[in-house]
């Protein structure tokens, strides 16, 4: 199986990451080599194995409903590229 | 041709946690720009998102509310899109293990008969920020505060044949939330929104027509709106030979038009993957038992309950019942007035006219449940009539006082001395000969008019009962 330049061109749109037709190729090869590796596990027979959804076997621990963060904004704000009025500034996005 | 219209619903309830759903900031509404915005919510390199219990005992409180299955193993998964206001470049929300599975609701249809409408999941998910685009010279400005709230996506079967239907179910699902106290309700503060999944077909063709996703329809009154003009532009597209195309479409309520969000297409795919930062979370029955024995009367039972004791009928009982605000407030002027019947009149009529023409909701009522309850005591035991009850009514809303205040302070009594009334009767039949002649000569619509002018004389103070029944004796002799 092996994933086409365009695919990855695709990927890296949808991820915001831009790469040159040089990358993309060097990318589709080096995907595709994973995805080989995805068509070995798959020749494993897992029937009747319940599907992982995590590495580890235990569960997610809970926290109680709590208010435990306070008001930091100056600090993160003071690595923002731009803020103004509280709110960071971005360049500008619409639908 | 004959067409037929087939939609889903999408909808997305604020969970009331005091907290966010994997970070400790404050989900408070309404605070200053990104000062309820922390690490986790920024998503900062190297946090960790944990769980809020009790949004996980909100989300299986509605499926206890739906008759659904709480899933014992439910996943979280990473949707993957690209947006400034979701910092971490994902929403993590649930894919294939939500935490709630099918269920569903009777939603009252026109007729007075009832259609039960799938609900396909419910699951949990985390809300994004806010993006405002006005005012930042040519910038966008970006609040997190409302990033990492707690949504319920509530997804329905596509059940629905209506905009109206639509309508019933969206206010069911609204009113359930709030029984529940799992979500405010509040769809102004954005606590409740919806998004509405529309395609049609020849009529009864079995296979479904390329749908279209519409946004941004945060009302009831938007809802039926924008699903009745989509309705239009899709039967007009492919009357005219042309094709749906499957795309999301945004609602401008100032235009009443949809029109296509095609940027949202190119980033429709999510990738889904199981979130690795998080762990399967798993309920015991344990924890859903204990969840059942919190369950508010839920209102379906509500409903049939008021039916048998306060002999309401089917009609009735779902109005008092429509929402959890209502149906207490009702139930206190039924129990204290002891007239159940007049109670949901009066609430219905006057009350909720009264509650539309300033648009407020019946927990800012002015009239409390106790003033109402205590002025329909007084229409029961005659101390004023019906008519009065509504000066009576109009006084109590511009806070004149109870009941009885008001009855004192206007002098409204109603009169029923019988010699007090005879005494009126015999000056109207004194000044009206020739009316009182038709009466006997065999004219019986005339007693109207005579009782309307003894009424009249009485300012409306006289039981109308008893003029009636005194005037005929008079005019007898």
């Amino acid at each position: 199986m092996s994933l086409s330049t365009e695919e990855v061109k695709k990927i890296s749109l949808l991820a915001r990451l831009a790469i040159s037709d040089e990358e993309a190729q060097q990318y589709s090869e080096s995907l595709s080599e994973i995805f080989d590796l995805v068509a070995q596990m798959n020749a494993v027979d897992t029937s009747g194995i319940e599907p992982m959804a995590h590495p580890q076997d235990i569960s997610q621990r809970l926290r109680e409903d709590v208010v435990t963060a306070s008001n930091e904004r100056e600090k993160f704000q003071s690595i923002a590229p731009a803020t103004e009025k509280g709110l960071y500034l971005i360049p500008q996005v619409i639908e | 041709m004959e067409w037929e219209t087939v939609i889903g619903l999408e909808i997305h309830a604020q969970l009331m946690t005091k907290s966010k759903i994997f970070s400790g900031s404050s989900t408070a509404y309404g605070a200053e720009p990104n000062t309820q915005a922390n690490i986790v919510d920024l998503a900062m390199p190297g946090v960790l998102p944990v769980l809020n219990i009790e949004a996980v005992r909100m989300a299986a409180k509605f499926g206890l509310g739906i008759n659904a299955p709480v899933s014992q193993r439910s996943v979280f998964a990473r949707k993957n899109y690209f947006y400034p206001d979701l910092p971490q470049g994902y929403q993590i929300s649930q894919f294939d293990l939500p935490i709630v599975e099918m269920g569903y609701i009777d939603i009252p249809l026109e007729d007075g008969s009832h259609k039960r409408i799938g609900i396909t999941r419910a699951h949990l998910e985390q809300d994004a920020g806010k993006s405002l685009h006005e005012d930042f010279a040519g910038m966008t400005g970006i609040d997190l505060n409302r990033a990492g709230t707690p949504l319920l996506e509530i997804v329905s079967e596509p059940d629905m044949s209506s905009a109206k239907e639509a309508v019933a179910y969206m206010k069911k699902i609204h009113a359930l939330v709030q029984y529940l106290e799992i979500c405010d309700g509040n769809m102004q503060e954005g606590s409740f929104r919806c998004d509405a999944n529309v395609s049609i077909r020849p009529k009864g063709q079995k296979e479904l027509g390329t749908r279209t996703e519409l946004k941004n329809i945060n009302s009831f009154r938007f809802v039926e709106r924008a699903i009745n003009i989509e309705i239009a532009r899709q039967i007009d597209i492919i009357e005219d030979g042309g094709t749906v195309v499957q795309e999301t479409r945004l609602f401008d309520p100032n235009k009443d038009e949809t029109r296509s969000m095609r940027s949202k297409e190119e980033a429709n795919d999510y990738r889904y993957f199981p979130d690795p930062d998080l762990l399967p979370v798993r309920i015991s029955d344990d924890f859903i038992e204990a969840i059942r024995d919190t369950l508010p009367e839920l209102p379906e039972a509500k409903k049939q309950r008021f039916m048998d004791e306060f002999a309401l009928s089917d009609y009735d009982a779902e109005s008092m019942t429509a929402t959890r605000a209502l149906s207490d407030y009702y139930e206190i002027v039924a129990k204290k007035s002891g007239e159940a019947k007049l109670a949901a009149n009066w609430i219905m009529g006057n009350l909720s006219a009264a509650l539309n023409k300033e648009d407020k909701d019946i927990i800012d009522s002015p009239i409390s449940a106790d003033m109402l309850a205590g002025m329909i005591k007084r229409i029961s035991d005659n101390t004023i009539s019906g008519k009065i009850a509504k000066d009576v009514f109009e006084a109590m809303w511009n806070g004149e006082g109870n009941a009885d205040t008001v009855i004192e302070n206007k002098g409204l009594k109603q009169i029923t001395d019988s010699g007090a009334i005879e005494t009126m009767i015999d000056d109207i039949i004194a000044n009206n000969q020739a009316q009182v002649e038709e009466f006997q000569a065999g004219k019986e619509k005339v007693l109207g008019f005579l009782v309307g002018q003894v009424m009249k004389a009485s300012k409306g103070k006289a039981n109308p009962a008893q003029v009636n029944q005194l005037l005929r004796a008079k005019l007898k002799d």
